[in-house]
């Protein structure tokens, strides 16, 4: 039978969120709210240096004389503040040195996700930090990756072990008072990762770290942090599902990537949180600050998957600071019944000879909003400074709607930009040219779309294109195709 | 000193002793005045505002009414008029009107004075229909220049009519005031299958401040087509802030053309309403700009109902310590089914001391539809530019020859040709050139 494009709307409509459970583990949860002593209380919790809980506090202080940003083009009720709480780890925190000692319950929540942990080590080669919650439980690999000198462990555990890197470059990339979310994140994140290649390494694999929401009413805070020393090179892959859940979660993450002279990272994401239902209730708030300073001849590569969250305001961005570096972002930006998304990322030309390249594709389907924001800057000290960007819309259906905010500003005359944006639907003619070839309307409408989204999708290392894939079909073309 | 807020405020009391407080405009231009109040002038802060800074307009003492009236020889000022064509003129001296170089019309068509059309019997059904109908009772400049509408060009054009000839709007300051601020308001209306051509024209004849603040209202009926020409190449003490707002029925043609060539800060905000089906709108603009010269283009393209296109397309070349800004706004409501919406943004930095910014920006709720928006920011074609020096022309012509080329897209849609030559004057006056043809 022939599958239109109705059907296909109704269908998507229906779909049930696939990845929605919820796993019960008793959680050392922290009482609602925030203030200082909570501040300190974590840090303490976490037997943080000194150092740290100042750098907390600070941003705790920064944060209380903060508004919430309003200029983004999405429309929620804004969290409670002192509503959440602000730390939860799994109880039974053993550290484990083989799998077998883990939580079953853990390890079957990691098959319903699709990470096959022992596989994974025998197959894949990625060695994953798993974030259940906010606390690392596993690490695997640690100790082929620490043979080549390359640390990668929760972000807590580095405080402890590293304290001079930590100390060195946290909050350089994005300081604590960057903005609202940022300086939240800052006061009260609870764990995350942390990564750092040595110079002249190329990292055998690629790292992973997958992120659940699991606890009712915990805020998500994770801290990443990736140094690439110099002529390094990492790849690193961020994954995420979260259980159904009625009340609104919020998840204000940072990530800050430091790419010195010549080093090369890679950062994927694929991200699938609860979206909410098709009434657009429930669903993850994800308010991200994600930003990357390269260094002379240093490359930093954003890749992102977004299928899910109720509302995502997420801006991974690149500063290109030394000579020849090298920026880009490739994006795919799916939305569904009540999801809306305000995405895109920031270029900013500092150094001479910078490249940058924008690729973002968005796909809005139901009563979803799907803005692009981005910022293309090139300051006048940036010689032969290019730019290429383009964002194609995809509309599904009359009732979303595809908005493009790109900035553009450039102080140097030798400078070369180019913008591209296009918004349409699938056509007509293209599915009679496929129906003429014998080709029905459902896989037509399955072969456009994936046609639409490729250019991001063969970006994803091996190991991610085929979760990415999983998770476009999941919120999309799963049923066309 | 009081700060200009402060006194067009109280300025309006004064104004009000010179208009007529029965007529129903007068309640029009109370409501503004309050709505002005409230909001004062726009600062950086609003998104609109953002690259655009009016704080040091706000702290000139410009005079609100000028004082003295000022008689100018047409042969003075004659080389701001298109004057190898004969066109119809309404020409403002400090924002009055001088009959001696106007020439008006009521034959068949009228081509006259708002203050006439406020104050006649005859205009008073049109004023009623259409003033203030479409420009913004909001954003606070135009809502300044509502409060204080009394002057300006009228042009109504009856169903089926097209004048002989073009209409010429000119505005000239003479710096008899050392700051004058003026606020002319023009309304243009073009009925069911009419036509009409209209050059406007902001003129400052000395190095005093000027600053205008001007608002233009359009409304093209069924089958209507109107071409209206913006050439802004002022004095660098004059600013300009331009309000333009479009209201389209079925079938109907509007081109806007802006050449932006001068001035110390001119802030275009075009705005186009399609009210029917089958609309075509057009943005054009060329921008060439030099010493600290400042420009911003604001466009809204607002497609209510299917069927309809809009072509956007504007040039900049900046040179200097000048700056430009792009803001293209584009919206398609859920309705507006088939809309074909392009943009287009070129721009050329000459000097590391010169910036541009520019946002195209989308804003789509209809699925069937295609909307497409192109911004680049680059410089002149090395390889080209070596291609013609090797043929024996000199870098200087060179250049120049590719930044016609560069504009031509522009200037091609320009329906009269005396206008369009004179443009390319201005162009080569402005490259400091002469390339001996014009395209």
């Amino acid at each position: 039978m022939a599958y239109t494009e109705e059907e296909l709307k109704k269908e998507l409509e229906t779909k049930e969120y696939e990845y929605g459970f919820y796993t019960d583990i008793e959680s050392d949860t922290f009482p609602k709210g925030l203030n200082e002593d909570i501040v300190i209380a974590i840090s303490k919790k976490k037997e943080e240096p000194e150092w740290m809980t100042e750098w907390r506090l600070e941003a705790f202080k920064v944060w209380k004389e903060m508004e919430e940003p309003e200029w983004a083009n999405v429309t929620y009720e804004k969290p409670n503040f002192q509503e959440i709480s602000y730390y939860s780890a799994p109880n039974k925190k053993p550290k484990y040195d083989s799998l077998d000692e883990v939580d079953p319950e853990l390890l079957d929540t990691f098959k319903k996700l699709g990470i096959p942990l022992e596989e994974q080590k025998k197959l894949a080669g990625v060695a994953v930090d798993v974030v259940m919650d906010s606390v690392s439980v596993a690490t695997t690999f640690k100790k082929t990756l620490a043979e080549k000198g390359i640390i990668f462990c929760s972000i807590s555990e580095a405080i402890q072990e590293h304290p001079e890197l930590v100390k060195k470059y946290i909050g350089t990339v994005v300081p604590q008072k960057d903005n609202f979310y940022a300086a939240l994140n800052s006061a009260v994140f609870s764990d995350g990762s942390f990564c750092y290649i040595p110079k002249g390494v190329r990292c055998p694999m690629e790292l992973s770290t997958y992120f659940r929401i699991n606890q009712a009413g915990t805020g998500q805070f994770e801290r990443t942090l990736v140094i690439a020393d110099e002529g390094s090179y990492v790849s690193y892959l961020e994954g995420c599902t979260a259980p159904s859940r009625d009340e609104n979660q919020l998840h204000a993450a940072v990530v800050e990537l430091i790419a010195l002279d010549n080093a090369e990272i890679k950062y994927s994401t694929v991200q699938n949180w609860f979206p909410g239902d098709k009434e657009g209730k429930g669903g993850v708030f994800n308010f991200v600050t994600k930003r990357g300073i390269c260094e002379k001849n240093a490359k930093i590569s954003w890749t992102q998957v977004e299928t899910g969250s109720a509302v995502t305001w997420k801006y991974p961005s690149c500063v290109l600071k030394g000579d020849n570096s090298i920026g880009e972002f490739y994006s795919i930006a799916v939305t569904n019944n009540f999801q809306q998304a305000d995405t895109g990322t920031k270029m900013i030309h500092l150094g001479k000879n910078t490249k940058s390249t924008i690729i973002s594709k968005g796909i809005s389907a139901g009563q979803s909003q799907n803005s692009y924001r981005g910022l293309v800057q090139v300051n006048s000290r940036a010689e032969n400074a290019r730019n290429f960007s383009q964002c194609d819309s995809l509309l599904m259906g009359n009732r979303c709607g595809a908005h493009t905010f790109p900035y553009i500003e450039a102080k140097n005359k030798t400078a070369q930009i180019e913008h591209e944006a296009t918004t349409s639907k699938i056509g007509e003619d293209q599915i009679f040219y496929c129906n003429q070839r014998g080709i029905d309307t459902e896989k037509a409408i399955a072969l456009i779309v994936n046609g639409f989204s490729k250019e991001v999708l063969n970006k994803l290392p091996m190991e991610f294109a085929v979760e990415a894939q999983k998770l476009l079909e999941i919120s999309l073309e799963g049923s066309v195709g | 000193m009081m700060d200009l807020k402060d006194k067009l405020l109280s300025s309006f009391l004064a104004f009000e002793n010179t208009v007529d407080l029965d007529h129903p405009v007068h309640e029009v231009r109370s409501e503004a005045i309050k709505n002005f109040e409230i909001k004062g002038f726009p600062s950086k802060k609003e998104e609109a505002w953002k690259y655009t800074s009016l704080n040091n307009l706000q702290k000139v003492d410009f005079s609100i009414f000028p004082k003295r009236e000022s008689a100018l020889e047409y042969k003075d000022v004659k080389k701001y008029f298109i004057h190898d064509i004969d066109t119809y003129k309404i020409v403002f001296v400090d924002g009055v009107y001088s009959s001696y170089l106007s020439e008006t019309t009521h034959d068949g068509v009228d081509v006259c004075l708002m203050s006439s059309a406020f104050s006649k019997p005859m205009f008073r059904q049109v004023i009623d229909v259409y003033f203030n109908k479409v420009a913004s009772k909001d954003e606070s400049l135009t809502t300044l220049n509502t409060a204080f509408s009394k002057e300006g060009a009228y042009i109504y054009i009856p169903k089926n009519k097209m004048p002989k000839k073009p209409i010429q709007i000119l505005h000239l300051a003479t710096g008899n005031e050392a700051a004058l601020m003026l606020q002319p308001r023009n309304l243009i209306v073009a009925e069911e299958n009419a036509e009409v051509q209209i050059i406007e024209r902001h003129q400052s004849l000395t190095e005093n401040e000027v600053f205008t603040n001007s608002v233009t209202e359009i409304f093209a009926a069924k089958d209507a087509h109107v071409d209206y020409y913006k050439v802004q190449n002022d004095a660098d003490t004059a600013s300009l802030v331009d309000n333009t707002y479009i209201s389209q029925k079925n079938n109907s043609v509007v081109k806007v053309h802006t050449f932006s060539f001068g001035g110390k800060l001119t802030r275009n905000n075009l705005n186009f309403y399609q009210n029917g089906e089958r609309i075509d709108s057009t943005l054009k603009g060329v921008t060439i700009l030099g010493e600290k010269q400042h420009v911003d283009h604001h466009t809204l393209v607002h497609h209510a109902q299917p069927n309809c296109e809009s072509h956007q397309d504007y040039k900049g070349i900046f040179g200097e310590k000048s700056t430009g800004v792009f803001n293209g706004k584009i919206i398609v409501d859920k309705i507006a089914q088939k809309t074909n919406a392009f943009q287009q943004n070129n721009n050329i930095l000459l000097s590391d001391k010169a910036s541009i910014n520019t946002k195209p920006q989308l804003e789509i709720f209809a699925d069937d539809v295609k909307c497409s928006h192109g911004c680049t920011i680059g410089q002149l074609d090395d390889d080209a530019l070596f291609y013609l020096r090797s043929r024996g022309i000199p870098k200087k012509e060179a250049t120049a020859l590719m930044m016609y080329a560069f504009a031509n897209n522009v200037l091609e849609s320009v329906r009269i040709p005396e206008l369009k030559a004179r443009i390319n004057k201005i162009i080569a006056n402005k490259l400091g050139v002469r390339v001996g043809f014009e395209l």
